[in-house]
């Protein structure tokens, strides 16, 4: 083996080595980063909530469309009772989603159902929700705004240890529902849009 | 780096680099008082505890070398070494980042005329070349003077007030004095003419000496400006029987910092066509698409624009196609557009709503875009001289654009009104995914809702998009002149 050849095995020899590292440490960072996907997905379908009292309820404000259409109302309903956060979002963002006794106009488009909620240690909540929230939308950004900050604010409102909320669709990152407001971030309370 | 090297010796040593500047001079119906600045590198910086004295501000220290200062329940946020902030909920941008230093808070002079108005309850108007802040609707207006000799012992004074003040001018020995009606005046005295200064609030003094024994008066007005112009005799000679009315000036430009630079043309416009291919966007009960209406009337707008404002468009599609949404704000930034407008049409769930809005973006989580912003850094540049460069994350390209966003949604606003129906927040902001990454001016125009019955007859109808393309024109021409955009 001249010196040249052994340099160059040496190379190659180096070279391989960190290739299998490097694509381990792909592997690995992938999976710590998909966890808490890993997580949300297990939570869906939503499953009934284990909890003691079964039938319990509490009140909480859920948001309707206000008379004049461009703001939300606040409005106080029973949801069943959830044993934690999770749980107890799953329940808040269920009832808002679902068709609401007249005269409340729901902001929500119909079809919309919840696959998935997930709550992380700084409080965002993720909350996944059927394609129907878009293509069934009625593709104004008067709408968009009510129908992301109805279920935003119903969580952030009522749950004080969710400080925000970020939408997916189909169990995936959207820029937006329905071509204008930016939803690739979680979005906080919003009480300004509230009458 | 310079910035950072300046700041550095600044917080070594406070006393040698700090220098004291010429004070702002507070104008408000109360009267006149002084503010403080402190120079450090070329940036001018007023206290925040001076500024909390004197406008009745609060101060609380936050956690994360944050600030918030409050007024009357709105609050202005602030971290240490950013040149960004939020006030109201509104995003604003400094020309220096906020400096904390010696447990003071100092922040450049542009804070006092960018965000101090977002949350203050009277008009604050900051004039940085004389040094004024000026507090409610008072009249200042401001005054340029010129010296023209004529022949070896004539000469002509040339005083331009701005916006219109009258002033009645009288001869004192070898003083002329200028007196205007109004609450102050402002004026730049270093370097004028005839030695003139302000003596009282609203006069001004000229130095002429022996040699003229009188003078005569022109005056010319327009709509913005008012011109005198004083003919001086030397002494021992008849006034001149008649003095050649001057030509009129073009009015003086008052231009903020953010305006475009004298003499600048606005050349292109983007045009974004709302929607588009399987994206149908609103529609309307009998039918009518969102992504039909848009494409009509950015063709027409388009067709006006080249025609009466002679600028270059650009439509983000010409076709029944989906454009992802970042390439449509790629076709204003790429193509340098001067202006970024999309077009949409709305929808609600109350059949009742109609009437067309004006949007602007507004910014989430304004502290932590505000972190993500790099500061300024000096980068070489093709000449060999470095420039100073300020990086701004791309989805965040509008932040430094948002005031003038806001004064195009109003002059837009201004014109629509009368000729299409508006809705009740006519003018409105929205975390827009649009306009976020737009580097240029930019607005949403939302143009009335598919989903009342009457408006959608009239989206869809000729008639009612020449009118608001007309309209549009009439707003896009009334920014430019407002911007001081040449013709």
């Amino acid at each position: 083996m001249t010196p040249r050849t052994r340099t160059l095995v040496i190379a190659v020899a180096v070279a391989l080595v960190a290739a299998v590292v490097t694509a381990w440490m792909t592997v690995a960072v992938r999976r710590r980063i998909a966890r808490p996907k890993t997580q949300a997905v297990a939570t869906a379908p939503a499953p009934p909530v284990p909890n003691a009292a079964a039938g319990r309820k509490i009140k909480v404000h859920l948001f309707y469309v206000s008379m004049d259409g461009t703001k939300l109302s606040g409005v106080e309903r029973e949801v069943a009772y959830g044993d934690g956060v999770s749980a107890q979002a799953q329940e808040i963002v269920a009832a808002q989603l679902a068709a609401p006794p007249e005269p409340l106009v729901s902001a929500i488009p119909k079809g919309t159902t919840l696959r998935a909620i997930y709550v992380n240690e700084r409080g965002e909540a993720y909350v996944d929700l059927s394609k129907e929230v878009s293509t069934a939308h009625t593709g104004g950004t008067e709408d968009e705004r009510l129908t992301i900050y109805a279920i935003v604010n119903a969580l952030t409102a009522n749950l004080p240890s969710i400080m925000s909320v970020q939408l997916l669709v189909d169990g995936k990152e959207v820029d937006t529902l329905a071509g204008h407001i930016d939803l690739r971030r979680p979005l906080s309370r919003n009480p300004s849009i509230v009458e | 780096m310079l910035r950072r090297t300046a700041l550095f010796f600044f917080l070594l040593f406070p006393a040698v680099l700090v220098s004291q500047q010429q004070p702002l001079a507070v104008l408000s119906a109360a009267g006149r008082r002084t503010l403080a600045t402190t120079a450090m590198g070329e940036q001018e910086y007023v206290a925040l505890d001076d500024l909390a004295s004197m406008f009745q501000l609060t101060m609380r220290e936050e956690p994360a070398g944050m600030v918030a200062v409050g007024y009357k329940g709105k609050t202005i946020l602030l971290t240490a070494d950013q040149p960004l902030g939020s006030a109201a909920g509104r995003v604003f941008s400094l020309p220096a980042p906020v400096v904390r230093s010696n447990r003071r808070w100092l922040v450049p002079v542009d804070f006092i005329g960018r965000a101090l108005p977002l949350v203050y309850d009277q008009k604050l108007t900051l004039r940085r070349p004389s040094h004024l802040v000026i507090v409610g609707d008072l009249r200042v207006p401001r005054v340029q003077v010129r010296f023209d000799a004529i022949g070896s012992n004539g000469g002509r004074l040339i005083v331009d007030a701005t916006p219109k003040a009258t002033s009645t001018i009288s001869q004192d020995a070898d003083q002329l004095l200028v007196k205007f009606d109004a609450d102050a005046i402002d004026f730049v005295s270093a370097g004028a003419a005839l030695g003139g200064r302000v003596v009282d609030a609203t006069t001004l003094a000229f130095t002429i000496g022996p040699k003229f024994g009188g003078f005569r008066v022109t005056t010319q007005a327009s709509d913005t400006s008012m011109r005198q112009t004083i003919e001086l005799v030397p002494a021992g000679q008849a006034p001149a029987p008649d003095v050649a009315a001057l030509p009129a000036l073009p009015p003086p430009d008052l231009s903020s910092l953010n305006s475009p630079p004298s003499g600048a043309v606005l050349r292109t416009i983007a045009i974004d066509p709302g929607h588009g291919g399987d994206d149908d966007g609103a529609h309307g009960a009998e039918g009518t698409k969102e992504k039909d209406v848009t494409l009509a009337v950015a063709r027409k707008l388009k067709t006006a624009l080249e025609t009466r404002l002679g600028v270059r468009v650009l439509l983000t599609r010409d076709e029944d196609r989906n454009v992802p949404i970042d390439d449509r704000t790629a076709v204003a930034n790429n193509g340098k557009a001067d202006l970024f407008i999309s077009l949409h049409a709305n929808a609600s769930w109350r059949p009742s709503l109609a009437g067309a809005t004006v949007l602007t973006a507004t910014f989430e989580h304004q502290a932590e875009q505000a972190a993500r912003a790099l500061p300024p850094e000096l980068v070489p540049s093709l000449t060999g001289a470095p420039r100073d460069i300020e990086f701004i994350p791309w989805d965040s390209a509008q932040i430094p654009h948002l005031d003038q966003s806001a004064m195009l949604a109003r002059a837009i606003g201004d014109r629509l009104q009368g000729h299409v129906p508006l809705s009740t927040r006519s003018i409105d902001e929205a975390t827009l995914r649009v306009l976020e990454p737009a580097n240029m001016p930019a607005v949403l125009i939302e143009m009335g809702f598919l989903t009342n019955a009457e408006q959608e007859k009239q989206l869809g109808g000729d008639s009612f998009q020449n009118t608001l393309v007309q309209a549009l024109v009439d707003g896009l021409m009334q920014y430019r002149d407002a911007m001081g955009y040449s013709r």
